[in-house]
């Protein structure tokens, strides 16, 4: 597009960008803020609050964290749901995703029905929960996993992805003897890998930052994953309610270590930040498109 | 072909024996659904059929073919009591905040950044701002709770820099609805841009060219060809968010909730989890969730019927 180059033009360019630039700095000043602290000494923290960049470097508050095994146990938790979690949904959503993507398959209407209704009406909390408890699943890691297993969302993009792949390469495969399986496995998933990797970041994301399964049901807190350890750190011993449900092995810990909880559990997600950026915007616009 | 010659004129019964030759060649493809179709009906559907114990006393101890029917009587209660008024009116007052102060945001930031023609600062922005949508609530609730805290948080500090009272947002009944959406807005404002920037991409570039040549400046441009060519996909987000009128994010209110501010915090999913497993009500709690699921439901249809007597698509 031509730029415009009258002075309205040009004003309205300058307004445009200094909002702009204003709104992601709002964004992503806290993030900083966060990080500068965790690597401050509390003496600094403490005598002066507007910390961008710490004067003296400190890993202090990284010693105290990981001087006891929690926050290890709690991260390998998390690690270990992510990574289970992320294989078993993803096998899940292809074998399905891909059999809902053949035309040719009879009742596929009907089940696809079925997958966008739970988007609609759900049984809730405790309906769910009586189930997950009959199930034998309270309490264990299993529970951070199965009843989250299949996203319809995510199903749904995979389908409409899957959908996309000319036939004609199916059938020739059909021809050479591949079977339903080969074909998926052989030809459909490694045409699909972006479709694959968005999904599998949307799915290792979710995992990660899963709370409210923990907290329904996980009683153990030997168990909990990193986001119920950084709550119980950082939000419960912030001066509120005490009384609920405070661990307290953990002693009431001052800004810098908050701080540095809250840069660990991070992390992981910034550091597959970079990957999902370069896919997600799609997978999401795959998802929106009716069908 | 001789066969098929003889056989089509009268073909009385190929239709079922065609379907169960077509099922029979799908069969490996109905094996890999197999394990989805089980995952929904356990984990989705019979919560749905359980939501029957809505009308019983259940004691988990009984079960629910042991346990006592006892019709209405916990949505006779729901109607009757003053706490669920209360509750009631928190939840409605949170989605009317979500829907005056958050819905609009990322339309007027998508629009905004449309009219950057520098792809590198474009690029950069959305990588700044799509960042939150990926972080956890706790994240987001801990973030803003070390730079919040009267006990040294960044913000109150600066208050008292310039002179200001120190505030206790966390504990405060005034302060919860507005951190509750600001952290809304933190957290989707940017990532909520994808959809509406896709909507502007597929706009004519003719368009625009013509309203120059009228004499059109860039925000009548904006506003009379842009913010057009986005409307639909605007009433279709639209009703999807009124369809999560009851469904404010049990994570986020929960991490804010604290008995200081449970008076304007407590939302129907925070009192269902409550009442529900904390105090073991559950068939009362279920009754609420129930509640909540079909009043949900009936909006989602009243707002899509209305969007299609607008002459809209709605969303089925």
């Amino acid at each position: 597009m031509v730029e415009d180059k009258s002075f309205g033009g040009r004003m309205f360019s300058i307004v445009n960008f200094s909002l702009l630039t204003i709104i992601a700095l709002i964004t992503i000043l806290p993030f900083l803020h966060v990080v500068a602290g965790s690597f401050t000494t509390s003496a600094e923290m403490a005598v002066k609050k507007f910390i961008l960049i710490p004067t003296i470097w400190s890993f202090d508050a990284y010693k105290f964290i990981f001087s006891t095994d929690t926050i290890f146990r709690a991260m390998g938790v998390s690690a270990g749901t992510t990574l289970i979690g992320t294989l078993f949904s993803m096998l899940m959503s292809c074998l399905m995703g891909y059999g809902l993507s053949r035309r040719d398959l009879d009742g596929r209407r009907v089940i696809m029905f079925m997958v966008v209704f739970t988007m609609l009406f759900s049984g809730g909390m405790i309906p769910t929960f009586l189930v997950v408890k009959e199930l034998g699943l309270i309490d264990s890691y299993a529970a951070l996993i199965i009843p989250s297993a299949i996203s319809a969302f995510n199903l749904i993009i995979l389908k409409n992805f899957f959908q996309n792949i000319p036939e004609g390469l199916e059938e020739s495969a059909k021809i050479d003897g591949c079977n339903d399986f080969g074909i998926l496995f052989r030809i459909v998933l490694p045409l699909s890998m972006p479709a694959i990797a968005t999904i599998s970041l949307f799915y290792a994301v979710t995992y990660w930052n899963t709370y409210l399964s923990a907290i329904i049901y996980l009683n153990d807190n030997a168990k909990w994953p990193i986001q119920v350890l950084l709550r119980q750190i950082v939000v419960l011993a912030s001066g509120l309610d005490y009384s609920s449900d405070l661990d307290t092995a953990v002693p009431p810990p001052d800004q810098t270590i908050k701080m540095a909880v809250i840069v660990v559990a991070t992390m992981p997600i910034l550091v597959v930040y970079p990957f999902l950026q370069k896919h997600f915007a799609k997978g999401a616009l795959i998802g929106s498109i009716k069908g | 072909m001789d066969d098929i010659v003889i056989r089509s004129p009268k073909a009385p019964r190929p239709r079922s024996s065609e379907l169960k030759k077509r099922l029979w060649r799908n069969k490996y493809l109905y094996l890999m659904i197999v394990p989805g179709i089980f995952y929904f009906i356990i984990f989705k559907y019979i919560p749905m059929g359980g939501l029957v114990i809505a009308l019983q006393d259940y004691r988990p101890f009984k079960g629910i073919t042991g346990s006592d029917w006892v019709g209405l009587k916990h949505f006779e209660r729901l109607f009757t009591e003053p706490d669920f008024l209360n509750i009631l009116v928190n939840t409605l007052l949170l989605f009317g905040m979500n829907l005056v102060f958050y819905f609009p945001i990322p339309i007027i930031l998508a629009l905004m950044l449309n009219e950057v023609r520098i792809s590198f600062f474009k690029r950069t922005f959305q990588t700044l701002v799509y960042l939150p949508h990926f972080m956890s609530w706790v994240i987001i609730v801990s973030i803003s709770f070390v730079m919040l805290t009267s006990d040294g948080g960044i913000i109150n500090e600066l208050l008292v820099y310039f002179g200001f009272e120190k505030i206790n947002f966390l504990l405060s009944t005034e302060w919860f609805r507005p951190t509750y959406i600001l952290q809304v807005i933190w957290r989707e404002a940017g990532w909520g841009t994808i959809i509406y920037l896709a909507a502007i991409a597929s706009v004519d570039p003719q368009l625009y060219e013509a309203a120059r040549m009228d004499g059109a400046g860039r925000l009548r441009q904006v506003w009379h060809i842009t913010l057009p060519a986005i409307r639909s996909v605007i009433v279709i987000l639209l009703i999807l968010k009124i369809g999560d009128v009851l469904e404010l994010g049990f994570e986020h209110v929960y991490l804010l909730l604290n008995s200081m501010n449970r008076e304007v915090a407590e939302i129907i999913d925070t009192y269902v989890y409550t009442a529900g497993l904390r105090q073991g009500q559950f068939s009362y709690s279920t009754a609420i969730g129930f509640f909540k699921s079909f009043v949900g439901l009936v909006l989602v249809m009243l707002a899509n019927k209305l969007a299609k007597k607008m002459g809209e698509e709605g969303v089925y």
